[in-house]
């Protein structure tokens, strides 16, 4: 198994992009919401991700998309719906359900089979590259050290970032550190990477570098969901592209549909104003 | 009058053995207990828990409030009234980590708010526990912040120390009246005093400007 390929234990007979009948998704939300008060946040979201797929959330800033992200992680706690994560080696799914009080354990077992990539990378600044990598496997998956550190090596290399292992975060350019974040999450081996709008804190110039390396991922069949602003992008990576606006999904399908001829009005100005920015 | 530099010589003897058998250990000892406190009183005062955080506030609000002499008097003097009774050099390490702990713990508690919510995040992400996010990456980031302030109160504790002359410890100032009483000669001794002080200060300065290089290796200058 090559560093950067995801988890074992994907089924053969991977679903393909081209419409086969596919088998149950690994992560499948049903009727998710949120509310701050009278301010609803979230709204009977619906959310199928299956193995290997890129699932793109895209949409204006406060439409949801994040909070929808953050709740896989158990970075937020919805008031209702359900969260459900295929367990294809056990068959146990767990199942979070969110209208009742989820147990604290539930959350970090879901927390567990995800990892996020940050907007603003959120490293540690006071570990170097190095130990930013390893500190989840060794400190809290408690594996051998020697082992998480040859893995932290390859998967560095395998960003262009091997050389800079000793350096602090405070001596990286934004893109860099946005790789070490990437890192960060693959070397915990998650069945399911997030990534909440990992190149808006980026220069321009730096988009480029951190966009290829998730394409990468996504060619070597990683699982992800990614909140993201850079539609080219999401046309590029994405099997499933869901548009949201005001707590809602407006709009979903495949990216090529979805970003070239949508059918909401919604999307249409959405999608029209983006590319215009350009 | 001609100036009495035998006695200038022979009392600092005394007095340096006040600063290292007196002044010296009864600053780390409350310094250390008063840290353990404050770090304490700082987590009960950022818990959700209203009675836990209230209990908290209240402390930090009654030593702050009060004169730290009226605290060591109400430990050395009144708590036996109560049958406690309390031999100096416990009295006096109980009120002076008591007052660390009180100004420490808003040190800690806005040097943990100072450290961004993201940090928490990450450490959540990667699979921690509270406590294991604010042991591995929380304190160790709040450490840089609070070394500043927190250098600030130990070397006013220095100082402070001399309060416990007054409920009968030997150290550096008790040694420093009992030679001056004796000998009628104030000003020399209390300048030594002062002096002596000083010494203990600028060393502690230094030693702050090392650690504080130390954990600024991290960050962008």
């Amino acid at each position: 198994m090559s560093p950067t390929s995801p988890p074992s234990g994907a089924p053969s007979g991977e679903p393909g992009r081209d419409g086969r009948p596919q088998p149950k998704p690994v992560l499948s939300v049903r009727n998710l919401a949120k509310a701050f008060g009278s301010n609803v946040v979230l709204r009977d979201i619906d959310l199928d991700v299956r193995r290997g797929n890129v699932v793109a959330l895209i949409g204006p800033s406060g439409s949801g998309k994040t909070t929808v992200l953050r709740s896989l992680n158990g970075l937020e706690t919805p008031d209702a719906g359900t969260v459900t994560f295929a367990d294809t080696a056990t068959g146990k799914d767990l199942a979070l359900d969110f209208s009742a009080k989820v147990a604290k354990k539930d959350i970090s077992d879901l927390r567990d089979r995800s990892a996020m990539v940050f907007q603003h990378y959120n490293l540690f600044p006071h570990m170097t590259v190095l130990q930013n990598v390893i500190e989840g496997p060794v400190q809290v998956q408690k594996r051998k050290r020697a082992e998480a550190v040859a893995e932290a090596e390859k998967l560095l290399a395998r960003v262009g970032m091997a050389e800079k292992r000793d350096a602090y975060p405070f001596e990286l350019s934004g893109g860099q550190q946005q790789r070490v974040g990437i890192v960060r999450a693959l070397a915990l081996k998650p069945q399911l990477l997030l990534f909440d709008e990992p190149t808006s804190a980026l220069d321009p110039e730096l988009v480029g570098d951190v966009l290829g390396v998730i394409q990468e991922l996504a060619e070597e069949g990683w699982t992800m969901v990614i909140v993201t602003h850079e539609l080219a992008f999401a046309r590029q990576v994405a099997d499933e592209v869901i548009f949201m606006d005001g707590g809602v999904v407006v709009e979903r399908g495949p990216a090529a549909e979805v970003l070239r001829a949508p059918r909401q009005e919604r999307t249409r100005q959405f999608v029209r104003r983006l590319l215009h920015e350009f | 009058m001609p100036f009495n530099w035998d006695l200038v010589w022979s009392s600092f003897g005394p007095i340096i053995a006040g600063a290292v058998t007196g002044t010296i250990p009864l600053t780390l000892a409350s310094f250390a207990f008063g840290l353990a406190l404050a770090l304490l009183v700082a987590l009960m005062r950022l818990s959700r828990n209203a009675v836990i955080s209230g209990a908290a506030r209240f402390y930090v609000s009654v030593i702050r409030g009060t004169p730290l002499l009226v605290q060591l008097f109400v430990i050395f003097y009144g708590l036996p009234s109560l049958g406690v009774k309390l031999d100096p050099w416990p009295s006096a390490i109980i009120a002076f980590s008591l007052n660390v702990g009180g100004y420490a713990a808003e040190v800690i508690r806005a040097a943990i708010l100072s450290v961004p919510k993201g940090q928490w995040e990450a450490g959540h992400t990667i699979g921690m526990s509270r406590g294991q996010s604010l042991r591995r990456l929380i304190l160790p980031q709040a450490a840089r912040v609070s070394v500043p302030p927190l250098s600030n109160t130990f070397i006013s504790l220095v100082k402070d120390t001399s309060l416990a002359s007054l409920i009968l410890v030997t150290e550096l100032f008790r040694n420093a009246q009992q030679i001056a009483a004796f000998s009628q000669e104030f000003m020399v001794l209390y300048l030594e005093a002062a002096l002596v002080y000083w010494v203990i200060c600028l060393a502690l300065s230094s030693g702050q400007s090392a650690l504080e290089k130390r954990l600024d290796r991290y960050v962008a200058h």
